[in-house]
């Protein structure tokens, strides 16, 4: 396999684990043999309602995991009240780096059964899991105790009362001692930022070794996740979109909040005044691109985040950076479309607007981070191809990546690097927008003596004084559009694992379930490439016909309605045979065992053809 | 101003409640929320107009205010962010049949939405518009606002913004509001009357509504004690009430300004040429 | 803006007309007061106002009774009318105690407009009505302090939230 089709490389743990007792996940259907290479994981769910404490138990959880040496994986849920509505904690814990949730909970633990059933969907439990709730909590909803999963009663609130302590400790003792977790680790992860007084500490300790000790004397045998060697970090895509940012060189920031994306601003607002930038509330979307278009054409590279709605607002503002090639970067944090959609749940329908969605020609760069991890590579990479290419940079996160929390290996980032091509002070016959063979023209920066220019959105000749003249719009048409197309972008513009003559080709965080998948399908005997594109517009058809030498059929996976992605590569490169879509709008997380089900479909239809 | 009057040639027909304007959906916004009271103080103003619910439309915007159309029994719109102004103005100059209301918060209709105020004041089309102003975005989780003070630590503006809090009243007179009045959420039943005087008064009538926001500025609940009736009735000398309003403490409930412009008056009217009579002027 | 020249009400009609309005009123933001709480999961506070508005109903439904009528005549507009308990008086944490409190507290209210009618009228007939709705509030006031010392008192931190709106992640 040559160098440019190798996945990129995920750092591995020094010593492979090494389990004392069996801890396969179940077989996601009966009849399928448990694979070797599954995934080694456990799955819990936390729901309650407000005032129960369902996040911090959950985050607590994740903590306590990442000391004792796990990784693991954490996605909140929860009702539209802004306040004391049903809310779930969704945990999955593994020994290696997880991107996707699994099929199905092990463990549902309800403090109440208050609205929870509104979860239902997210939460299937496992026909061999465990519900756990209060013993004076009501009924179990019918939807959870058809999955035929057993259930343990506590009497939650009684303990809690008894105990004087939170009744969300107990949920974590509970849960803990189920997957596995050492005490110390739990009792160091709630001492963290704690606020309320050593006594009160003591108390709910108390409260969190009676979880443990029910847990033990009614569970069965708890499965225990070996601790893994090797520096990780505890992140969430927002905040690694963030730091990315600064990695990259960002020092302006103009933000106006939306879900799911204020969480990046507001991680910004005080990081970029440490990293000496700086960053200004605007009044709303069309100021805030065009501020960071202002503060980009004074020389600092600028940034802002939005998701959908906030995306449609900016371009106006995106085609003038095309045609002024003003370098600026917008994050799109994806949830629910069209027009306001479902704010709070992840989708990937943005993909046709931000390749396709300004008028006129007018390329851009669109990037997808595949994971949490990824979301601070990607954003520094965007940052860097923005400076060095003098265009917009979109880059397609979603409320899934961007607001869950993980742990994962430290990443591996690489050095800053991209850089603008700043033209000189006195530069003779300065033209900026000269047509180099790259396409790339210097960029006098204001306060460079000898170059003053005025950037322009109105078509222009190579001085930049507006022109209509045909020669001159082909001329920067060709410009703008050469300067994306030919350069090297290297091996990030996709990861590209595996092999077989079937290809799955998707992005962003579709690309966990996929790469999940792939992995249940080749256990069977399905071998299959995955494509995980991170560098999505412009697409370079020498590089995506490499990618798919020997491939015979391909599907395209992404969460949407349309089947974007697919629709949008049947138009810019030339896939083998008939491609196949699997495209699922959200608000649900695309499943691995529905992915793996249908490449086994495909396969086997393949197989009836030939 | 008078009490429930029965709309002409329905003498003899029940009178609407508020019951009548409220619908079934139990509103999610948080227990102690100013918002309660306001949708209680439309339902009562709506009562006291006696417009049947159906010719009533309420166009909102988004946040957490904007949620309000779906909690009564009018036509509702509830459309993007800071541009209920503009859906509502197309809605009363293409129908100006209906009475329509616009509701809006401090982010929604001070911010994203301030050029649209602007406009909609000059402009004086027929239209009420509520902004329960809380000084905070509350549906983002707490960030500020126009109205926040300069000094009010966020976490997207840590140590406050440190820019001049926004003066929605004084904006709206200078820009040619014909009705200018300041309500607060604690006290329902005047809330009520200067929805239905905003109502009853010609061209745009901008009532703002101090509404707290008990998640994210608990501190407001001392609004209960700094607000006060408005020491002199309303005066239609735009100057005299731009005095009072740039001077005042910012408490001071009441009608502040009830000017005698005429609304807005481009909508629709009879045809008057025939299509056949337009092709004419193409025909050799 | 507004100008009220009735002070008091002129007939024994118009004096229960208020009485009903204010019971009605109470049922319908104790209504209110119920469902906010139970879209908030608060469902044991929720009952508890459930509970006092239909009670409210039933002191509306006396009116009614006592006056043969089958409904109410519109109420004057008395400024001084006490306003019932709305949801800003809540909280999504808030515990039974809590709500018997702001129940008492619109009990006393309630109490002290019929003490207050009652000296202003000046028909006997009228203040004896008022006195005797002054008495029946007192009756409800001693049921709810009974209610009251059945509870128990909200602890400390009883308005803690382990998950604040703004969580730290």
């Amino acid at each position: 396999m040559d160098a440019s089709l190798t996945s990129e490389a995920r750092p591995q743990s020094a010593a492979p684990p090494t389990p004392s007792t069996p801890q396969k996940t179940q077989a996601f259907s009966a009849g399928t043999p448990t694979a070797s290479t599954a995934l080694e994981s456990i799955s819990i769910a936390i729901a309650g309602s407000g005032g129960s404490g369902v996040m911090s138990a959950g985050n607590w959880l994740l903590e306590a995991a990442a000391r004792s040496g796990a990784y693991g994986l954490m996605v909140k849920t929860m009702g539209p009240q802004i306040r004391g509505g049903e809310a779930a904690a969704l945990v999955r814990l593994a020994s290696s780096q997880l991107e996707s949730l699994d099929d199905s909970f092990d463990v549902l633990l309800a403090i109440d059964w208050q609205n929870v059933h509104r979860f239902a969907d997210e939460i299937p439990v496992k026909p061999g899991g465990l519900l756990v709730c209060d013993v004076d909590g009501g009924e179990i909803p019918e939807v959870f105790t058809r999955s035929g999963a057993r259930v343990l009663s506590l009497p939650l609130k009684k303990m809690a009362k008894a105990s004087g302590s939170w009744i969300n400790m107990l949920a974590l003792g509970i849960t803990g001692a189920l997957a596995g977790l050492p005490v110390e680790a739990l009792e160091q992860a709630v001492r963290t930022g704690w606020t309320r007084g050593e006594e009160a500490l003591q108390t709910n300790f108390r409260a969190l070794r009676e979880g443990m000790a029910a847990a033990r004397e009614h569970a069965p045998q708890a499965r225990r996740i070996d601790p893994q060697q090797g520096k990780r970090w505890l992140v969430s895509g927002n905040e690694g979109a963030g730091y990315g940012a600064i990695r990259g060189g960002v020092r302006f920031v103009a933000a106006y909040p939306i879900t799911p994306a204020t969480e990046v601003l507001e991680w910004l607002a005080p990081a970029l005044v440490e990293a000496g930038g700086s960053l200004l509330q605007a009044e709303d979307e069309l100021a805030s691109i065009n501020m960071i278009i202002g503060s980009s054409f004074g020389g600092v590279p600028s940034l802002t985040a939005t998701a959908g709605p906030g995306l449609s607002l900016m371009t106006e503002g995106l085609g003038l950076a095309v045609a002024a090639e003003v370098p600026i970067v917008v994050i799109d944090v994806m949830r629910g479309g069209p027009s306001t959609g479902i704010p709070a749940k992840s989708e990937q329908s943005d993909l046709s607007f931000a390749v396709g969605g300004l008028h006129g020609d007018a390329p851009r760069l669109v990037l997808a981070p595949s994971s949490i991890s990824d979301c601070i590579e990607t954003t520094q990479w965007a940052v860097e191809l923005a400076e060095t290419l003098q265009s917009p940079a979109l880059v397609l996160s979603d409320q899934f990546m961007g607001q869950s929390r993980a742990i994962v290996d430290a990443p591996q980032l690489p050095e800053p690097k991209g850089k603008r091509l700043v033209a000189e002070a006195n530069t003779p016959n300065y033209k900026r927008y000269g047509d180099t063979p790259s396409g790339v023209s210097p960029m006098a920066i204001p306060g460079t003596p000898g170059n003053t220019y005025t950037a322009d959105g109105l078509e222009h000749s190579e001085t930049g004084v507006p022109s209509s003249q045909a020669a001159d719009h082909a001329r920067q048409l060709d410009k703008r559009a050469r300067k994306l197309m030919r350069h090297d972008y290297g091996n990030r513009w996709a990861d590209i694992e595996g092999d077989g003559p079937l290809a799955v080709i998707t992005f962003g965080s579709a690309a966990g379930p996929v790469r999940e998948a792939a992995r249940r399908a080749a256990a069977e005997g399905v071998d299959v490439r995955t494509i995980v594109l991170r560098l999505i517009a412009p697409l370079q058809p020498a590089a995506m016909a490499k990618a798919l030498e020997g491939v015979q059929r391909v599907m395209v996976v992404e969460q949407n309605h349309e089947g974007q992605l697919l629709r949008y590569l049947r138009g810019v490169a030339d896939l083998p045979g008939r491609p196949a879509g699997f495209h699922r709008p959200g608000p649900l997380p695309l499943r691995p065992a529905d992915i793996c089900t249908a490449l086994r479909e495909w396969a086997q239809a393949k197989e009836e053809t030939k | 101003m008078n009490d429930m009057c029965h709309p002409p040639g329905l003498a003899a027909a029940e009178p609407f409640t508020p019951l009548h304007y409220k619908s079934a959906t139990k509103p999610i916004w948080c227990p102690g929320c100013g918002d309660y009271t306001v949708l209680n103080a439309v339902t009562k103003a709506l009562a006291l107009v006696q417009r049947p619910p159906h010719e009533v439309a309420v166009v909102s915007g988004i946040g957490c205010s904007s949620r309000i159309p779906a909690y009564t029994s009018c036509y509702g719109f509830h459309g993007v962010h800071g541009r209920s102004l503009a859906a509502a103005t197309g809605l009363k100059v293409a129908r100006p049949d209906l009475t329509v209301l616009v509701a809006s918060g401090d982010g929604d209709g001070y911010s994203i939405g301030g050029n649209h105020f602007l406009h909609a004041c000059r402009r004086n089309v027929d239209l009420t518009y509520i902004v329960m102003d809380n000084h905070v975005y509350g549906m983002t989780k707490g960030q500020a606002s126009p109205t926040t003070e300069p000094d009010w630590d966020s976490k997207l503006s840590p140590g406050g913004t440190g820019v001049r809090s926004f003066h929605p009243l004084v904006i709206a007179l200078a820009a040619g509001a014909n009705f200018v009045a300041r309500a607060f959420a604690g006290d329902q039943n005047t809330t009520a009357d200067i929805i239905a005087a905003g109502i009853r008064h010609p061209g745009f009538s901008f009532i703002e509504i101090l509404s707290p926001c008990v998640t994210f500025r608990p501190e407001q609940k001392e609004w209960k004690n700094l607000t006060h009736p408005a020491p002199v009735g309303p005066t239609d000398d735009a100057a005299r009430a731009a005095k009072r309003i740039m001077t005042d403490d910012g408490f001071n409930i009441g009608v502040l300004y009830a000017g005698h412009r005429a609304p807005y008056s481009g909508g629709p009217g009879a045809p008057t040429r025939s299509l056949q009579e337009m092709e004419s002027a193409f025909a050799l | 803006m507004k100008s009220h020249s009735v002070q008091a009400p002129r007939t024994l009609a118009e004096l229960m007309a208020q009485a009903y309005a204010l019971e009605r009123e109470a049922v319908e933001r104790y209504g209110e007061l119920a469902d906010v709480l139970a879209t908030h999961n608060n469902q044991e506070v929720a009952a508890l106002f459930r509970r006092l508005a239909s009670q409210e109903a039933m002191h509306a439904t006396e009116i009614l009774r006592t006056m043969g009528w089958t409904r109410a005549p519109q109420p004057p507009h008395l400024p001084d009318a006490p306003a019932a308990p709305g949801p800003e008086e809540a909280h999504y944490l808030m515990h039974p105690w809590h709500a018997l409190r702001i129940a008492l507290d619109a009990e006393q209210k309630a109490h002290d407009f019929f003490a207050a009618l009652a000296q202003r009228c000046e028909a006997d007939e009228m203040r004896l009505a008022a006195q005797r709705l002054q008495a029946d509030e007192r009756e409800h006031i001693t049921l709810l302090q009974s209610w009251l010392q059945r509870v128990p008192e909200p602890p400390a931190g009883w308005d803690e939230d382990p998950d604040p709106p703004r969580y730290p992640h």
